[in-house]
């Protein structure tokens, strides 16, 4: 339909991808890669600033879900281009394998299931575990131990990193990005829809609904109705610090129940401990507290499965919300006589699944709108490795300044991540955490808030300072190094 | 690149650091090497612009900044080169340390290393505080940097969570900068730091909530409010746009708990002896690393014996590491250091045990040579007093494996009222 651009815009765009969480970044980047001129409209100030907010950073092969659903097709497609692309992006893999381990008989004697259902799933290297094999592979997990189901494929993602490369890859190839740009208001007119947003309305000859946590609002604002009820699943959890990194080499899954896949403890990209999530149903779609009495909880449910994390401080908690509807798998419809495709429900395999997804919404999309002419050559931008594992910028000969020593994030970290070359920049504190670490270690910014108070000033959405002291900083401002000038 | 090596590396350059790279180099030592991850040397007392300090070590009083600047050249004078903006991310085996630089990744050789990275307060997080994630939630150390070392306000109406002697120097800070706390907060019916502390919100017309726990922090992008729920049960939701947490201080050990070095569970520091030696014998530590948490001057003399104990054992003249004597904590004790004695030298750096109560406690204090009492001595202890026992008085039987210092017959003390 449209051919190559040449750079101009008549503000009319073959489609408006709604949401910029891990999944609407996925579907920017390929219906950007088939050809397609893409906008992405996000109403925070930055992307991820919902569910992809908080998760627990798990690439996962699938074997656990649901035989023949839309879901466990989307997190296969997805796990196989992960694996295909992450290099040319420089996204990073820590390649753990998981262990599913039982602590009960009753959990010992579901085992073979897991492994059975695995094995329907296309996913031939589970296998069962004896208790001794368990502990020969984790020697720090608790004596306790029944059992284990091995899933060698399973593995651990930087799960910022990853939809940020997604929607870099798309605006790289000429998508554009629109932060602080909820959608207030839509119509369709046969053709074209028209987006009503703060800065003024949006056209496209088709529209993408990825909007997450608001995907039943806004699919009701699309359709007149949503097939679904958002109900927002909260996970809290507790990050420990990577001194806590030499007890665990493997990702510890809990045998699931029905309704959770239940408290995982698990090695991060960056190096820590991870226990979470707790599944707390709750109304509100925004707010996503932690409570004390379940973050000691997990804390100590850490500590039962690895006993040495006992001792091991605890370096953050968060919680995030899962999508999740009344329905088990995933909501995705597609509606060609309003050339409307929404993507709804994407619950804890989203990561995993957004390359998958993807694929399908491009799928949906060509069965109404046909073909774009793609780009021949398309870019292949990469993004900042942030993984412990392999090399990061402190390393280089051109470090330079040291802003965040608990996780070594350098000054040209930050700007980069503030101002290019990624192309698209941090919109506010989360999101410049996301992108660089900055803030996010031990110390939680007992050293570097200052700096980065003074770096940031005036360049994200909120400032972290209220205000400037001006000329009344008093000596110290001056530093040790320079001239008393009073005591 | 060849690896570059030095006779000492002292890691931080706060009061015990630069004191004990003073004493090495006032008594011929070197090369000796001063690593600071800070753009900046002086450590904690650059940003604490009130407290006074210097007295003991300079004999006149200077404000936090002046006695950072007075010991940065103090060891600058003596030839000892300061190098900023240079961490260390790994302690190897045999003082071979990674550095993060301005150049990159680096390693140095030692053969000796003094660990001096002081301590930290404990942030929100590792507190377990409920609530949202929002910006304006920051420890003293941060406000006082982001107030004192680069001008800017980061808040105007926070809580503060704390009654320990540094949130008095937080509510200080405040005033100098023009913020009003909307309440100070402690979950205890007393405040923490002793009298006449408490009166010090009074007079800033700060109220003081004692008995009082935050139960929930909201806000989206900064705090907006903040719910507390007093001892009788009753809740009150003030607004706020930030929580000021104070105290809470810890060892900034995580290169020691990332390391081959044992880690003293009690302290949360290294595990030294007396000589303020560690497991490996290669590395040393001194200061607040060691025992959280104690004064400028306390660090800086602190420093300074330990320095002199480096020196004494690059020239063959300290007690051999191996074998010794374990210390180990009692009933209602929190730490003890040092945590061995290595010989029988109670002239040593470290000359006293050093030890604070996990709780108000009173009793008998009593010590025991493998299960035998050695000495003993009434006392009412409170986990923010420190107690301590010469060495010199303790008559420790030949051949003694362990001594256990505990809180006997010990009876719970009501909090104050």
């Amino acid at each position: 339909m449209t051919g190559p651009r040449d750079g101009g815009h008549d503000g009319r765009y073959d489609v408006a991808v709604i949401g910029g969480g891990v999944v609407g970044c996925a579907v920017a980047r390929r219906l950007t890669l088939a050809g397609a001129d893409v906008i992405l409209l996000e109403q925070a100030a930055d992307i991820l600033s919902g569910a992809s907010k908080g998760n627990s950073a798990l690439l996962h092969t699938g074997f656990d879900a649901p035989p023949g659903s839309l879901e466990h097709g989307c997190v296969r497609a997805g796990y196989a281009e992960y694996m295909e692309i992450s290099d040319r992006l420089g996204l990073p893999l820590l390649e753990t394998g998981a262990m599913v381990v039982a602590w009960t008989s009753e959990e010992a004697a579901r085992l073979d299931r897991i492994v059975d259902q695995a094995h329907l799933n296309g996913i031939a290297n589970v296998r069962r575990l004896s208790a001794a094999e368990v502990l020969t592979r984790e020697p720090h997990l608790s004596q306790r131990v029944l059992g284990g189901v091995v899933v060698p494929d399973e593995h651990v993602i930087d799960p910022w990193s990853a939809p940020l490369a997604y929607l870099s890859q798309a605006v790289a190839n000429g998508a554009t990005v629109r932060t602080r740009t909820p959608v207030t208001a839509a119509a369709f007119d046969g053709r074209e829809w028209t987006l009503q947003a703060p800065a003024g309305p949006v056209r496209a000859a088709a529209v993408v609904s990825c909007a997450g946590l608001f995907g039943d609002r806004v699919v009701a604002l699309l359709l007149g109705h949503s097939p679904y009820g958002i109900r927002p699943r909260k996970g809290q959890f507790v990050v420990f610090d990577k001194a806590a990194a030499r007890h665990l080499r493997t990702i510890v899954l809990p045998v699931p129940t029905d309704r959770t896949k239940g408290i995982v403890v698990t090695p991060t990209i960056f190096g820590n401990v991870l226990v979470g999530p707790t599944a707390e149903e709750q109304d509100d779609r925004r707010r996503a507290t932690v409570d004390r009495p379940t973050l000691a909880h997990l804390q100590a449910r850490a500590a039962e499965i690895v006993p040495a994390l006992a001792g091991c401080p605890v370096t953050a908690t968060y919680a995030g919300l899962r999508p999740a509807t009344e329905h088990k798998d995933y909501q995705i419809s597609v509606h060609p006589d309003r050339r409307l495709i929404d993507v709804g429900g994407i619950r804890s395999t989203g990561l995993t699944a957004a390359l998958g997804i993807a694929r399908h919404v491009l799928s949906l999309y060509q069965s109404f709108a046909g073909t774009h002419r793609a780009p021949a050559d398309p870019v292949w931008p990469r993004v900042p490795n942030l993984a412990h594992h392999l090399p990061r910028a402190w390393q280089r000969p051109d470090a330079g300044e040291i802003v965040c020593h608990c996780e070594l994030v350098t000054r040209g970290e930050i700007e980069a991540a503030l101002t290019g070359p990624v192309p698209v920049p941090a919109g506010d504190l989360g999101g410049l955490k996301r992108r660089t670490r900055a803030m996010l270690g031990r110390c939680q910014g007992f050293y570097c808030s200052a700096r980065l108070a003074e770096l940031t000033h005036g360049r994200l959405a909120h400032d972290l300072a209220v205000a400037t002291r001006g000329q009344a900083a008093g000596p110290a401002a001056a530093g040790p190094d320079a001239e008393a000038s009073h005591g | 690149m060849a690896e570059e090596r030095v006779a000492v590396a002292v890691i931080g350059a706060g009061p015990a650091g630069l004191a004990a790279a003073a004493a090495m180099a006032e008594r011929g030592l070197g090369p000796i090497i001063v690593l600071e991850r800070e753009t900046r040397s002086g450590g904690i007392p650059r940003h604490c612009v009130h407290s006074p300090f210097g007295l003991r070590e300079f004999g006149r009083l200077a404000t936090g900044p002046g006695y950072a600047r007075r010991l940065v050249a103090m060891v600058r004078s003596l030839g000892v080169e300061i190098r900023t903006g240079t961490a260390v991310v790994a302690l190897g085996p045999g003082g071979r340390l990674d550095l993060a630089t301005p150049d990159g990744a680096r390693s140095l050789g030692a053969e000796r290393v003094l660990i001096a990275t002081g301590v930290r307060e404990t942030p929100r997080a590792a507190r377990l505080l409920p609530g949202d994630r929002p910006a304006g939630i920051l420890t003293t150390g941060a406000v006082q940097a982001m107030v004192h070392l680069s001008g800017l306000i980061p808040f105007r109406r926070p809580v503060i969570l704390g009654t320990e002697l540094v949130a008095f120097s937080a509510l200080l800070t405040c005033r100098g900068a023009g913020i009003r706390p909307v309440a100070m907060v402690e979950p205890n019916l007393g405040t923490t730091a002793r009298f006449p502390a408490g009166l010090l919100p009074r007079c800033l017309g700060v109220p003081l909530w004692l008995g009082t726990e935050i139960t929930d922090i909201a806000g989206r992008d900064r705090v907006g409010q903040v719910t507390v729920r007093h001892r009788d049960g009753r809740t009150r939701t003030v607004a706020a746009d930030g929580v000021l947490v104070t105290g809470g201080f810890v060892p900034a050990a995580e290169l020691i708990r990332c390391s081959h070095l044992a880690l003293d569970p009690g302290s949360q520091g290294p595990l030294v002896d007396q000589f303020g030696r560690c497991s490996d014998p290669v590395y040393f530590a001194a200061g607040n690393i060691l025992h959280p948490v104690e004064t400028a001057a306390w660090s800086f003399f602190e420093g300074r014996a330990i320095g002199g104990a480096i020196t004494d054992d690059l020239a063959g003249r300290l007690p051999a590491a191996a074998g010794g004597i374990d210390i180990v904590r009692g009933d209602a004790v929190r730490y003890v250091v040092p945590q061995r004695l290595s010989g029988s030298d109670s002239r040593a750096p470290l000359p006293r045990l050093q030890l604070r109560a996990d709780r108000p406690v009173a009793g008998t204090l009593t010590v025991r040579a493998d299960g035998r009492p050695i000495w003993h001595r009434s006392c009412a202890l409170v986990p923010e007093r420190r107690l301590t026992i010469a060495l010199a008085d303790l008559p420790i039987p030949r051949g003694t494996r362990a001594l256990r210092v505990g809180v006997d017959a010990s009876t719970a003390v009501e909090e104050r009222p």
